[in-house]
């Protein structure tokens, strides 16, 4: 199968060192794909790589065959959602959020389509990430990517997510998430180990 | 305009010695200072001898412009833009191209409000009127364009997250930094909005009050005033505009990023 994503020789450099150094591997199209590692292991910097909140100073990514770079970047975004590890909520309604079909994406992240009227900012954390993962989903993306989403949660709404998580990947959606508890490569379909750039590398 | 051209209402016009007598009130201030142990000696003695200095200096070279040398006008207002650009780029240094930023803010805003004084004829064009105006124009631009470029780039640091998440529902750099512009141009704008509001009320502004010295009346003096604060707040508004669009437009990549010095801030 080709693969969705795929990462090429990436270094990114931070202001001490480099954040990522010579990693490749590739994100298959279909179902869960989980990287792990430690923090500090850059994980959250390869993520922002695939919807180019950052790009690498070495190597290439490619979405479909192609390098990143190439797409416009709003098309990519569209394409490619990447939910972050905090939720954020704007302001107004869960309906000013989420937009399009509120009630139907609320359904689909499991929450009460009833709460579409109520403030954002009124959520409780879980609700907001089951939110800001309808309103990704508006966007009717291929590619769903997630920082660490169970990290800021309770134990209850932990196991929620990552039900919502596997569900839709099962759905067809290509679904990547990042994650430091390596609990998660259980759910997952394929998994990428991210390790810390090595000292002699720097 | 109506220039005051009636005698002084002090005893004649001040001289060096006058000057040199008012120094005693400065004595004072540094015998304060001493006495309190503020360690404000210093810096009183620097500001005053500086201040001598540069105003003797300004004096004979409006002097030299005002008698017959009127072409050296747009000279003279091109160098204080320039200064007040750096003057503004030290205060913003975090912003990439801020120096570049208050230039073009400052000087779009002097042309600008000048143009349309001068346009209107409220104004001559000669070189009595344009400097002095021209110059509470570039000190009111500069402080707007400071303000407007740290509160944007602070502002972006501190929500850097909210930026990042509505770049990624792939909105523009333009739409998502929407919040922040609209907050930076009104922080920009709000002092001379505000000093506007409470002209003659807290304190008699400059202008009036150097007229009114000078012997005009009182009424003449204000008018003078209106259209002085009128057009400080139409120079801060251009100033801020450009300013904030600016610096948004430095803040991110082309490809709808927030700079590398954002993104890496945790």
């Amino acid at each position: 199968m080709k693969p969705r994503f795929e990462y090429r020789h990436v270094r990114v450099n931070g202001d001490s060192g480099p954040i990522v150094t010579g990693f490749c591997a590739v994100i298959p199209p279909d179902g869960l794909t989980v990287m792990v590692g430690p923090s500090g292991a850059g994980k959250t910097t390869l993520l922002r790589l695939l919807n180019r909140l950052d790009d690498p100073d070495d190597g290439v990514v490619l979405f479909e065959g192609r390098d990143v770079r190439e797409y416009d970047a709003l098309q990519l975004r569209r394409r490619v959602q990447l939910v972050g590890q905090m939720p954020v909520t704007f302001p107004g309604t869960v309906a000013d959020n989420v937009g399009g079909d509120t009630g139907g994406l609320l359904a689909r992240v499991g929450l009460d389509p009833s709460l579409a009227a109520r403030e954002a900012d009124r959520l409780s954390v879980g609700e907001a990430q089951r939110m800001a993962l309808a309103r990704s989903l508006a966007l009717a993306p291929e590619v769903l990517a997630m920082d660490e989403p169970t990290s800021a949660l309770d134990v209850a709404n932990k196991a929620g997510i990552e039900q919502l998580i596997r569900e839709l990947a099962d759905s067809g959606l290509t679904v990547v998430m990042v994650s430091h508890d390596p609990r998660h490569a259980e759910l997952a379909d394929h998994v990428i180990e991210v390790h810390p750039p090595h000292r002699e590398e720097l | 305009m109506v220039l005051a051209n009636s005698g002084s209402v002090l005893s004649g016009p001040v001289t060096l010695g006058d000057v040199a007598l008012s120094v005693s009130l400065v004595v004072v201030a540094v015998g304060i200072s001493a006495w309190q142990r503020l360690g404000l000696e210093g810096d009183m003695t620097v500001a005053t001898v500086r201040s001598f200095v540069q105003l003797i200096a300004v004096g004979y070279v409006l002097s030299y412009i005002f008698s017959g040398h009127g072409g050296l006008t747009v000279l003279a207002v091109a160098v204080m833009v320039g200064v007040a650009s750096l003057t503004s780029r030290g205060r913003a240094k975090r912003v990439p191209w801020s120096g570049v930023i208050a230039l073009a803010s400052i000087a779009v805003a002097t042309a600008a409000t000048l143009g349309v004084l001068a346009a209107l004829g409220i104004i001559p064009t000669s070189a009595q009127a344009v400097i002095p105006l021209g110059s509470m124009i570039i000190s009111g631009a500069m402080n707007t364009t400071s303000l407007v470029m740290s509160r944007l780039r602070d502002d972006f640091a501190a929500n850097r997250r909210e930026i990042e998440a509505r770049l990624s529902l792939a909105q523009t750099s333009r739409q998502a930094s929407q919040p922040w512009l609209r907050s930076a141009l009104r922080s920009g704008m709000l002092p001379s909005v505000d000093s506007t509001k409470v002209v003659g009320l807290v304190a008699l502004p400059g202008a009036m009050t150097g007229m009114i010295l000078a012997g005009a009346s009182p009424l003449a003096a204000v008018r003078l005033q209106l259209v002085v604060m009128y057009m400080l707040l139409g120079g801060t508004a251009f100033a801020a505009l450009v300013a904030g669009h600016l610096t948004v437009g430095r803040l991110f990549t082309d490809s709808h990023q927030l700079v590398k010095s954002l993104r890496r801030i945790p």
